[in-house]
């Protein structure tokens, strides 16, 4: 008996070793070739780290790494604000307008991004008569491009807390609206809200078709650009980006590891101590 | 215990709470239908009924998490009908566990003391004083995923008895707990409640858990209160069919009211209130109040005899193929073999005849 498991568990581990090698193998072959193209003197020998000096030298490529994070910050910042407080409200106060709600956070996935872009673009002309041409003001068509994907993120996170009960304990112990849903349901949601966030920093830096369409210099159009002209810096700066956002999930499953560790650290049996 | 020799001290901790004509529909459907219920200072009422009949809806306006449609609720004279859930000052422990995830015990119990403004130090001590009350002071630190199930309801119980609420709502605590849990658990919710004194509305489907722990039962049927009394008298003296059969085991005996007297199985028995007052109708009578014995002329068979321990219930076919369920000492019981025959008495002080 105990042998046997002692031989399951090292198969096992052993299939998890390998399938971990595999997906290590999937995933850093294509960012080691990127990193060697990148480092690679075109049309001679040795190595160069001039792409990556453009990073920060090319004024163009600088202003669009500025305005692609400040676009991925604001996006995420309105997104979170617009998106949580109101999907709270509507599982606690308003539950029959959750599947209008759903309906609308959605409906973003099911129109191709050419046919928004088309639209959006008469809006734009609104926009920047109004707010100026700032590339920022991208940020209203990226919110509308995150939605769908925080939204699930979110109802994920909401739909694993009974929400309602905790919501009335709090209230029946004193708590207004604002403390509710400071204080007792945003902590338990807390990992849903990040990997919302997640999504809309991921999203955000990857985006190409509106802003090529609307004609602004974010980082992912101005790689585009390069990639025509200056191969290398092209792929220096999307392996920037990649790494960026594999720090960030790492960052992240981090965050969600710690609790599970702590969860486990003196879990008592259970119906052992009433 | 009742509230009568209860510690003054204890007593002037409760306040009255009134539900006065309280009326909410969902539609069509009438969950409270003109629901009127008066608890004493320091009192504990239990609200008795079948699942649906607006015992939850009852408990949660008077929490003010739900709102009447009309009616009013009185807390200590003041009129609370309109006053927001946040400020009426209830101590609440609902069916579903509801701690808070993300924080500790103590800081569960310290919350509500947190919103009032305490300092730290006066948090801490009431926090240890109040799970010392529930018997938990040495799991402070741990968080709800790590605690039983009753463990977490008692936690919940400190922390609504915490901020010395003028009355304590709890809405089917136990219903989540396996058996044994839950036998213990009530009783050392009754045992705090007697205590701290504070007024106190439970909510229970179960009516042994009812009849054991409770000042008095309130019984509810479709929104409406049917009686409200003791538990002896609620078990002696049912006031309707409803409560007669929704409250304990009962048998219907065909029987007839003859000079203020049911006449069933051969015996007279006296009528209790609200019974009818002549012709036909079922007599309802406890199985206790059943006597089955082998002397006598025999005018029934055993069906079957269950073992309940102390007691054992016995199954018997009376001539006219209606079955009547008695509750025996199980040193009686033992004697009685299965096709048997045996002779069925009725041996009640009084019967409730409801219409047939
Ligand atoms: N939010 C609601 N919407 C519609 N019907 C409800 C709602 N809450 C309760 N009800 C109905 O009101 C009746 C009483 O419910 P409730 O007070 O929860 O009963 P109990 O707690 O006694 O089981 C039930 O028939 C229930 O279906
Ligand atoms: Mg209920």
């Amino acid at each position: 008996m105990r042998a046997d498991a002692t031989r399951g568990s090292i198969a096992w581990r052993v299939v998890r070793a390998v399938a971990l090698l595999a997906f290590a193998v999937f995933f850093l072959v294509p960012l080691l070739s990127m990193a060697d193209f990148s480092t690679r003197v075109v049309g001679g020998t040795g190595r160069t780290a001039q792409p990556w000096e453009n990073l920060v030298q090319d004024p163009m490529l600088r202003s669009s790494i500025v305005t692609s994070l400040l676009l991925a910050l604001l996006t995420t910042v309105l997104m979170l604000v617009l998106l949580t407080p109101t999907m709270i409200w509507v599982r606690l106060r308003v539950p029959a307008a959750s599947r209008l709600v759903e309906f609308l956070c959605l409906l973003p996935l099911t129109v191709p991004p050419l046919v928004i872009v088309v639209g959006i673009s008469n809006v734009y002309a609104w926009v920047s008569y109004l707010l100026g041409n700032s590339p920022l003001t991208l940020t209203f068509a990226y919110v509308v491009l995150v939605l769908p994907y925080a939204y699930r993120s979110l109802d994920a996170a909401l739909g694993s807390i009974n929400v309602v009960t905790l919501a009335e304990a709090a209230r029946s112990l004193g708590a207004g609206w604002t403390t509710v849903i400071v204080r007792v349901v945003l902590p338990n949601i807390w990992p849903g809200v990040t990997s919302a966030a997640f999504v809309a920093v991921a999203l955000v830096l990857g985006e190409y078709t509106f802003a090529s369409l609307l004609n602004f210099e974010t980082l992912p159009y101005v790689i585009g650009l390069l990639g025509k002209s200056d191969a290398p810096t092209s792929t220096a700066a999307s392996l920037a980006v990649l790494v960026l956002a594999s720090l960030l999930l790492v960052a992240l499953t981090f965050v969600g590891r710690d609790n599970r560790r702590e969860s486990r650290r003196d879990k008592p049996s259970r119906g052992a101590l009433t | 215990m009742t509230v009568t020799d209860r510690t003054a001290a204890a007593r002037d901790a409760g306040v009255g709470v009134s539900l006065v004509d309280l009326r909410r529909t969902y539609g069509s459907l009438h969950a409270l239908d003109g629901l009127s219920l008066d608890i004493a200072p320091g009192e504990m009422v239990v609200l008795l009924g079948p699942s649906g009949c607006g015992k939850t809806t009852a408990l949660r306006i008077l929490a003010g998490l739900d709102h009447a449609d009309a009616g009013s609720v009185i807390v200590g004279g003041q009129d609370m009908t309109r006053v927001p859930a946040n400020r009426r000052d209830m101590g609440m422990v609902f069916q579903a566990y509801s701690l808070f995830p993300h924080m500790t015990v103590r800081d569960n119990v310290a919350f509500g003391l947190r919103l009032r403004g305490q300092d730290r130090a006066r948090r801490l001590e009431r926090c240890r004083e109040m799970l010392d009350l529930v018997g938990l002071s040495d799991l402070e630190g741990r968080y709800a995923h790590q605690l039983s199930g009753g463990q977490q309801q008692r936690v919940a119980l400190a922390r609504a008895l915490a901020v010395e609420p003028s009355a304590l709502l709890l809405d089917e605590p136990l219903s989540a707990l396996d058996a044994k849990v839950r036998v213990q658990l009530r009783e050392e919710i009754r045992r705090v409640q007697v205590d701290v004194g504070t007024t106190t509305l439970f909510v229970t489907h179960d009516q042994e858990e009812a009849l054991a722990v409770a000042d008095r039962v309130g019984v509810m049927n479709a929104g409406r209160l049917d009686q409200i009394a003791s538990p002896v008298e609620l078990y002696a003296r049912p006031a309707t069919r409803f409560v007669a059969e929704f409250v304990g085991l009962s048998n219907r005996v065909p029987a007839r009211v003859e000079g203020g007297r049911a006449v069933l199985l051969g015996t007279r028995v006296p009528l209790l209130e609200g019974s009818e007052t002549s012709g036909r109708g079922w007599a309802l009578v406890r199985p206790e109040s059943v006597h089955v014995g082998e002397e006598g002329e025999p005018n029934a068979r055993v069906v079957s005899v269950a073992f309940l321990g102390p007691f054992s219930r016995v199954q018997c076919r009376l001539a006219d193929g209606q079955v009547m369920v008695a509750q025996l000492p199980s040193s009686t019981a033992v004697h009685l073999a299965q096709d048997a025959p045996v002779r069925v008495e009725v041996r009640a002080e009084s019967v409730l005849v409801v219409p047939e």
